[in-house]
């Protein structure tokens, strides 16, 4: 489905502060995965979803997907296919406009000159009401009276309002409390599941990585070192993964640096 | 005196109505997309010049499509310069503006001021039109309603289709705009054409009614119609699209009234400029002071305090 082949980033190449955010790096995502991706701060995870998603152009290697290479692809052409949600709720939906607008653009139905149509509308009623979350009644309040975990659970659907092929989702629950960011993990479980789409998720938690998903790779240093899946993955436990992290990287763990939370 | 109070108000509401149509223009791009487009002045003076050039070679309906195709070449410019060269909007607004004076002197034949004294333009084709009847002093009033009605109802319809959300968006969080698989690029590029393309109307009309243009009929326009913006939002808040849009073209006609009784109170014209610039600072300065106010008063009461009791 999503065939990365050896993508390298690097910033500032050529200055003090160059950086190879990338290195290198292959991963064969295959159709229905569902993939938690863990590692220290400044491993490369989220410059890796950029880099899906097409924030930037990388500076060498493929990406394909469905077969079709995407390497050049503008970002809001790959958007078509990929939804994605960041840490930040704000950055999912336009604050000063009405849910009901801000869905209308996400879901893209009709022409430029169209306007909602009563099918919508009822679409639109259908999907905010299971989120459960009361949002079916304030279609015409602006978002921005929303909370973070309203916010965020409203740009989850208007990400997956039309199915995309692949679900980006990078720390989306970390800036939420936590009862709020179980409820929009369960949530996404639950969307992404159904609808059997092929997602990766960036967490903290590496209880929740564990836990999540179908499969599980660990970045380092812009290369994945570890990559695991079925019956293996389902026997590990935390502290196995610490275990792995050492002898994959070759580095003594420091949590405080890693920013990994054991439960 | 009942008479001179309703030429007064007459005046104001002329001039009003017909510089509102730079107010919604800025609505569109200041309010909806964001930009604070400064190429506005020169855009104001390009209808202006366009549709007078166009009305003298004898077709007054024509002049009024010049100015706004005039307009949207000169918003296009504007928006290519800042979405696909790098150039700050600011800076592309000034740029164009800049440029636009020399295009203007070109367009109205290397002379800075062109008259219309004989020309028939769409005010005169109006009271032509309505000639023996009681409308027929009011026809530039009547002109000028037409086109604000057409703009207001164009822009409330316009916002709330999917491409008119897009451009909205744009404004409020383009991450999101580029999420839905738009290009802000593309919404950035229709705004900026189809307000400056009202700022070219704005300006027409302006010209057409005064029978004359000069080099000079834009300046400061940009910041006349933020002030008029801005007080026009105060009275209709931010509520639905078309009422905002409404509340743009009260804005304008209030403060052509306030500036014509000032005018009538012995205040020189000259200070139609001033009046705006302090107009905008007090609009945009003012909430912001407002909300610094009770760390100022706070920090105030922490010095005097001294100790903490």
């Amino acid at each position: 489905m999503l065939s990365i082949q050896k993508i390298t980033k690097i910033f500032g190449a050529g200055t003090p502060d160059e950086k190879k955010a990338l290195d290198d790096l292959s991963l064969e995502v295959n159709d229905g995965d569902f993939i938690s991706i863990i590692g220290a701060n400044g491993a490369g995870k989220s410059t890796l979803f950029n880099a899906i998603a097409g924030d930037f152009y990388t500076d060498h290697g493929k990406l394909l997907l469905d077969g079709e290479d995407i390497t050049f692809m503008p970002s809001h052409k790959r958007a078509k296919f990929i939804g994605r949600l960041f840490q930040d709720p704000m950055r999912g939906s336009a604050p000063g406009m009405s849910i009901e607008e801000n869905l209308v653009l996400a879901a893209g139905h009709g022409g430029w000159l169209s306007t909602v149509s009563k099918a919508d509308k009822k679409l639109f009623r259908e999907k905010l009401s299971l989120l459960d979350m009361g949002l079916e009644d304030r279609m015409q309040q602006p978002v921005g009276l929303l909370s973070g975990g309203q916010r965020q659970a409203l740009t989850l659907m208007m990400a997956t309002i039309n199915m995309p092929k692949i679900l980006l989702l990078d720390e989306h629950t970390a800036a939420l409390d936590p009862g709020t960011a179980e409820k929009v993990l369960r949530l996404t479980d639950e969307i992404v599941t159904k609808n059997r789409i092929t997602c990766l998720m960036i967490t903290h938690n590496m209880q929740s990585a564990l836990d999540l998903g179908t499969r599980t790779i660990m970045m380092n240093n812009g290369k994945i070192i570890f990559d695991t899946a079925g019956e293996e993955r389902k026997s590990l436990t935390v502290p196995d993964l610490l275990q792995k992290f050492r002898e994959a990287s070759g580095a003594e763990l420091d949590n405080d640096r890693m920013l990994l939370t054991e439960k | 005196m009942f008479g001179s109070v309703i030429g007064l108000v007459q005046t104001a509401l002329e001039l009003g109505l017909i510089s509102s149509l730079t107010v919604l223009a800025l609505f569109l791009s200041y309010s909806m997309l964001n930009v604070c487009d400064l190429s506005t002045d020169g855009c104001f003076t390009l209808g202006a010049a366009v549709g007078a050039v166009v009305a003298i070679s004898g077709h007054p309906y024509l002049s009024i499509f010049a100015a706004m195709g005039a307009g949207m070449l000169s918003g296009l410019v504007t928006a290519l310069l800042q979405t696909k060269f790098g150039i700050d909007s600011l800076l592309s607004g000034i740029i164009v503006n800049t440029g636009l004076y020399s295009i203007n002197i070109a367009v109205m034949g290397n002379s800075s001021l062109l008259n219309m004294n004989k020309t028939r333009n769409v005010f005169t084709e109006m009271r032509f039109a309505l000639e023996g009847t009681f409308l027929e002093k009011q026809h530039r009033l009547i002109v000028a309603v037409i086109a604000v009605a057409a703009v207001v109802v164009f822009l409330s319809v316009f916002l709330r289709t999917r491409l008119g959300l897009a451009i909205r968006a744009t404004g409020n969080n383009p991450d999101m705009v580029r999420s839905s698989s738009i290009n802000p690029v593309f919404t950035t590029i229709i705004g900026l054409c189809i307000s400056n393309a009202f700022t070219g109307l704005s300006g027409c009309l302006l010209a057409q009614s005064q029978r004359s243009v000069n080099i000079d009929i834009g300046t400061g326009m940009v910041t006349i119609a933020l002030a008029s913006l801005l007080i026009g939002r105060a009275f209709m808040g931010k509520g639905k699209i078309g009422l905002q849009a409404v509340g743009a073209v009260i804005g304008s006609f209030v403060f052509r009234l306030v500036y014509t009784v000032a005018l009538r109170f012995d205040m020189p014209a000259f200070m139609l400029k001033l009046v705006s610039s302090v107009i905008v600072i007090i609009a945009i300065a003012g909430p912001y002071l407002k909300k610094q106010f009770p760390v100022i008063k706070r920090r105030f009461t922490h010095n005097r305090a001294g100790e903490v009791k």
